[in-house]
Formats: structure tokens, sequence, C-alpha cells
């Protein structure tokens, strides 16, 4: 059965199944547009976080921790009854679409970023605080610099958080319905197939799926590293 | 170097400092003029650093004022800058560590460019411009710190145990890029451990011990014949740090 | 920071083009139906044919029955298309579907290990079965999900006069195919619908055991979601996917699917009854 799945998945990539095509695709556009909304959210309220001090912050602090270890299914429960039609932002007809599923993938990914944000930027204000204060930097305006220089550290973060969305099940199946060619992403179709009891046709898109992860990881590996390098 | 108006001098009246339920530094008084070099001798804990992170504004004193020509002490932040014992430099490229900084000022892309420029030749970096500056030697990493201060033209230079790190080529190199503010009429003020090195660039002496300014002495004078029996002591190696 | 405007542009025409597809092209029906229906294949083959003659876009969820009137419920689906005779009724009743039309029938089947330990191959009366099961405390996979097989297990456990209990007896709450991996597994017994059970390719020591009796007997009906109770219910398409699919050319679509020379569902429309 195993060297079945292999000979399927190999199919399955040569045979450039446009079915397996669209799927690939959506899966790549949903969890790639949540790690993007992520990033534009979390990089600046992470930092921001690091560096406030108001009253409440360890709560909220506590509770962005907390949150990276929410279940998929419990977030795509409740963006499910957000977006429902009986839900009270049912008037969007969000639900099944594949905007539901960037919703739920971000409320996922949101708190690795702001949480992991939050202790690179904390890390590295401890080491810069006093050279940027000398230069005349207030700390708002330190954090694009400190952002910028924690740049390969947030990036595991942001790879994190990409490995998070692409291979939970739980919240897409929910607010997306596994909806063939419109909302059936890697994991649902997995999810599918096996449930079908071909699993010789799961496991050629798990190592499919593994596949991407694997090459989207190495090129950011090598990317940063190459950068790293360069800027040391 | 500076503007037309200075913000010299520097006068600190009453300077007391608390940590916890230690007293750091108290009742520190003295006025720093254009055109000496001021260094700050004494033991360890004896709030040398302490008193030049008051004077730049980086902490808040519990008590006394710090006034620069009159003015309260926010004041002048720009006109001032400073160069720490561990140069602390931005994951970028040298030429980018300056730029950043210029930028802090808002000064236009394109001065920021030509000072930061005009800094590394000054300080024989410019063959290191695009380098990594976190992969510069320890000496290196601080001349780009100097170069890095320079560019903000700053009327007053702290420098907190700049050399402490650091072996003797790298330290005399430092020793002239300090020379080099001091010529173009920077007001330096600086501590250090090294007894020679304070003996090659103090016009002025300021004797710290225990938080408190026992002398302000000349130079020369100071180290013939100190007016402290502690700052005796400390000249003659029995005031151990 | 122009960098950052312009992964600011792209996360917006990112989310446009989205929630774009989303919105903009009405020419889709939400679907609520169940796992039987979609994992045993039948959409994959009708679905086509509809679409084409329409241009209405069939989107189809497939749940358990329970789950899928849920859906319709909370307006969430246009139409439901699931095999739960009394509990489509209450929902017709409550006021959330506009009436049920039987489309079809498929059966259960009592499948279970070769081995047969409760001795049930053969049996004629499915709680005969049921109760042989029980007596031997057999290993039995359960659904337990609420959906529509699920419900007409219970039924044959009720006419049985069994309440199942006990560590024979076990409760997956899972889908028709996971309950067939998991009887495969564990040697258990499980109540399948044929539909499932023919496009299943897992299944270890598991035969068909007991098939035939008339309360095996597994009806689909369609409902159209209440559009007086939720107005952005699209009831005219929705309205021609139930008409096409109790019409002559639906009913024969739905007959001419064949799983391995198998037909799975037998069209009922014209029987009025179910």
């Amino acid at each position: 059965m195993d060297g079945g799945a292999f000979t399927t998945a190999f199919h399955l990539i040569v045979s450039l199944d446009p079915t397996l095509g669209g799927i690939v695709a959506l899966s790549l556009r949903v969890t790639l547009t949540a790690v993007l909304v992520s990033c534009l959210i979390g990089l600046p309220v992470g930092a921001a976080l690091a560096m406030g001090r108001f009253p409440g912050r360890s709560f909220v602090v506590v509770f962005f921790n907390a949150l990276m270890g929410l279940p998929p299914v419990v977030a795509g429960l409740v963006v499910y009854l957000m977006l429902s039609r009986s839900g009270p932002l049912g008037d969007l007809g969000l639900l099944f679409t594949p905007t539901a599923m960037i919703v739920a993938q971000t409320a996922l990914i949101l708190p690795i970023v702001v949480s992991l944000t939050r202790q690179v930027v904390e890390d590295l204000w401890k080491e810069y605080e006093e050279q940027l204060r000398s230069l005349g930097a207030t700390s708002m305006r330190a954090i694009p610099t400190l952002l910028w220089d924690g740049r390969f550290s947030l990036l595991t973060a942001v790879l994190a958080g990409f490995g998070r969305a692409s291979a939970e099940v739980g919240a897409v199946l929910i607010v997306g319905g596994n909806i063939a060619g419109h909302t059936r992403t890697m994991t649902t179709a997995i999810a599918l197939e096996t449930a079908r009891g071909d699993l010789a046709l799961a496991l050629g898109l798990g190592i499919i799926l593994l596949a991407i992860t694997l090459v989207l990881n190495a090129g950011a590996f090598f990317t940063g590293r190459l950068a790293q390098r360069a800027s040391g | 170097m500076h503007g037309p108006l200075t913000i010299l001098p520097l006068r600190v009246s009453g300077l007391g400092f608390v940590k916890g339920d230690k007293s750091l530094l108290d009742g520190v008084s003295f006025d720093l003029r254009h055109g000496e070099r001021s260094v700050i001798l004494g033991p360890n804990g004896a709030g040398k650093s302490l008193t030049l992170r008051l004077c730049h504004g980086l902490l808040k004193p519990n008590s006394g004022r710090i006034d620069w020509n009159g003015q309260a002490a926010a004041e002048g932040r720009r006109s001032h800058a400073m160069v720490f014992q561990r140069p602390v430099l931005l994951r970028r490229s040298a030429a980018a560590n300056l730029t950043h900084a210029l930028s802090l000022l808002d000064l236009p892309r394109r001065e920021r460019k030509e000072r930061a420029r005009a800094a590394l030749e000054r300080f024989g970096l410019t063959e290191l411009a695009d380098r990594p500056a976190r992969v510069l030697s320890g000496g290196e990493q601080q001349r780009l710190a100097l170069a890095r201060a320079w560019a903000l033209r700053p009327q007053v230079l702290f420098l907190d145990e700049p050399t402490a790190a650091l072996d003797p080529a790298a330290t005399k190199a430092i020793e002239d890029a300090i020379q080099t503010f001091h010529r173009e009429g920077v007001k330096i003020v600086m501590t250090t451990h090294d007894l020679g090195q304070a003996k090659r660039i103090a016009d002025e002496v300021l004797f710290l011990h225990q938080g408190r300014l026992l002398e302000q002495t000349p130079a020369e004078e100071f180290f013939k014949a100190p007016r402290s029996p502690e700052a005796a002591a400390f000249l003659t190696g029995d005031l151990l740090w | 920071m122009t960098k950052l405007k312009h992964l600011m542009l792209a996360a917006a025409a990112s989310l446009a083009a989205t929630t774009g597809a989303a919105s903009a092209d009405d020419t889709y029906i939400t679907v609520a139906s169940t796992t039987s229906t979609e994992q045993s294949g039948l959409f994959d083959h009708i679905l086509p044919a509809f679409e084409e003659e329409t241009g209405i876009e069939v989107r189809v969820i497939a749940q358990g029955t329970g789950q899928a009137l849920e859906t319709g419920r909370r307006g969430d689906a246009d139409v439901v298309f699931v095999h739960a005779r009394p509990a489509e009724e209450e929902f017709v009743a409550e006021g959330y579907g506009v009436e049920r039309h039987g489309v079809m029938y498929n059966d259960f089947i009592i499948v279970g290990p070769g081995s047969d330990p409760a001795g049930i191959a053969g049996t004629q009366e499915a709680d005969e079965a049921f109760a042989a099961i029980a007596e031997a405390e057999a290993p039995f996979a359960s659904r337990g999900d609420d959906s529509g097989t699920n419900q007409a297990e219970l039924a044959l456990w009720d006419s049985a006069g069994i309440a199942p209990s006990g560590g024979w007896y076990r409760e997956l709450g899972s889908g028709m195919g996971p309950t067939l991996n998991t009887a495969a597994q564990m040697d258990a017994y499980t109540l399948a619908d044929r539909g499932t059970w023919i496009s299943f390719q897992n299944r270890g020591n598991l035969e068909i055991l007991v098939e035939g009796d008339e309360r095996l007997f597994n009806p689909y009906g369609v409902i159209l979601v209440n559009p007086k109770r939720y107005p952005h219910v699209k009831t005219e398409k929705g309205q021609a996917f139930i008409d096409w699919l109790v019409s002559g050319e639906g009913q024969d679509a739905i007959a001419s699917y064949k799983l391995d020379g198998e037909q799975l569902f037998f069209p009922s429309a014209s029987d009025g009854e179910s």
C-alpha cells in the first residue's frame, strides 16, 4: 500500500492533474493570504506589545501565548458561528468560501506571529535600547528598526504560522465545507479520501503536501541564510 | 562641528540617583566647559557610567538638575552623542548603520548618504562600508560607533570606557579618533579604567568615589598632587577597583 | 517602507479577489448533504449534467444528516439533501424547510468480519441480527454522529428491544468511511449504506452479512430552506435543482450511476410517497 501511495502521488504530479492543481493552488492561496494578513496585523501588534507598558499587559501577553495552542476546531467553530447566516456577520455571506477559510487560519496564525514577534522584539530592545535612545529614537520609532533587525527570527515565526495553517484540517473543514472545486484544500481532501477508504490516494496527497511544505521551508531557510550572511 | 548656538557649559548640580534603597550617586555637582577634554576617574562602582548616562539623558536623576547652557536637560539631546563600552551595532551593513542613525535626525535621504560616506572616510572605514557591521572586529566596530557619533555632528561626545574591551592597537586607533573629535571642537567627556589613557587624553579629571565627586582638577595637577586622599590612593594603586 | 506598502496592496488585492469570488458571482447554490452521497461519488456523476443545463453551480457540503439539517436551520445552505425521514419532516414542520421531496433510496447493509462471531450471516430480519450481536457482545461500531445512518441504526436497536451499551458497543462519532475504516481494524460489525460500502476500498475482513430487509430501506429527501425565514436563500435556483432531481432527467441520471457495475441509488420521485 505504501508503494501505492508513492506511485499515486507520482502519477498525480506528473499527470498535472487539474483537480489536484486547483486544490494545491487554493491551499496555497488561502494559507499564504492568512500568513500575510497575520503578519500585517501581528508584527506591529506584537512589537507594540513588546514596547508598550500598560495595565493588563501581562494578561494580554499570556492570552496570546495561550492562543498559540488554540485547537483549530475551536477556531473554526468560532469563525463558523460568527459568519453563519444566523451569526453576527451572517449578512456578509462568507461562510463556505475561501475568505472564511482565510479568516479561520488567520485566527490560528495571528497568536503565533504576535507572541513570537513580542519575544523577538523584547529581546532585541533589551540589547538596543540604550543605543537607540542615545540616537534619539522613541520606543515607537524604534519598532521598525527592531522588526528589521529581528527579521531572521521573525521569519521562523512566520514559517511556524505557515506550518500550522497549512497542516490543519479542523478549522477549514468547518468554515469551508470542503466543497469540491471551491473550498477543498489539501488537508480536507486528505481527510475525505481517508474517509472514502482510499488510503493510497490520501497518503499520496499527504506526500505532495509534505513536499510543498518542504520546498517552501527550504526556500525560506536558504534565502534567510543568504541574506543573513550578507547582512551579518 | 558645532552650530552657532553652543549648548555648553553643562552645569550639573546636586545630582542624586537611587536604585532600590541604595544611593548610587549623591550630591554630585560640576561644570563642564567647552574645549577641555574631561575624564572621569574612579574605582569600580564609583558612579562613572551612571554620571555619563544621566548627563546624556538615558536615565532620569532622583534629585538635582542638569542644565545645558541654562536650558533644562531634554533640550540639548540631539547635540550630544554617546559611545558605549560595547558598541551596539544593528544587523545591517556598516554604511546602513550610519544612515539609520541619521534617519532618526529626520535628515533628507541624500544628506544621510553624504554624511555617512564622509564619516566612514574620516575614520578609515570606507572599504568596510558594505560589510555587515556585526562581523567586523571589535576595534572596527568601536571605530564604526565613533564614526556614527561623528556623523551626528554633536557638540559633546560622551564615551563610556570605549577601549576597555580592546587590544592595544585598537585602543590606539580609538584614542586617535577621540583626538580627531577634540581637534574639530567637540567637547570630550569620557570614563576610563586606564590611567595611562587618562594621562594621554585628559585636560581635567573628575574623581568620583562611592557616588560622590571628590575633586575636579586640571589633569597635570591631578596626576602630580591630587587633592583628596582617596585619589592619591587610587593613583598609587592602593584603592583597588 | 515601500516594501510594506507593496505587501499591504497585495493583501488587499488578494482578499478582494477571494471575497469577490464569493459574493459577486451569484450563479451557485449551496447544498448541505450527507457524507454518504458525497463519498459514494453520486454528485460527481449527476451534477455536471445539471450545471451544464442550467448554468447553476452546485456547491455541496458533505456532513452528517444531523449537521446538514443544522446547517439548513442556521440558513447556511439553500437546499438540504439528506436521509433521515423523521428529522426531515420535523425540519419542515418547524418552518425551516418549505417541503420535502422524495428523490431516491438506497439501502443499508449490516457488515461484519467474515468470521462472524455472532453468527448473523443470512439472517432475514435486521433487528434479529442486531439482537444476536448484542447477545454475543461482539464488537459493534456505531457512527454515533446523529447522521441518517446513525438514526436508522438506533431505530433498529429500538425495534430489537435493546439499549446498546457496554464495552462491545463503540460510538465513534465519525462519518461512514472512518467508521468502516475503524470497523475493519477492530473486526467489528457496523451498519453501512450500500453506496459508501461499494466505493469503499479499505474493507479488510469486512463482508456483507445481512441485506434485503425492508427496514434497511434508506430514503433520501430534498428540501428547500425556507426563504420566509432566510430571505437570502436562492429560492429560484434552489427550486430549479430540486425540480431537476425529481424530473425524468434527474431520476435517469441517478439510476445510471453505477460503481463496479452496481447501481447504488434507486430513483423514487415517481413513487409519490417517499
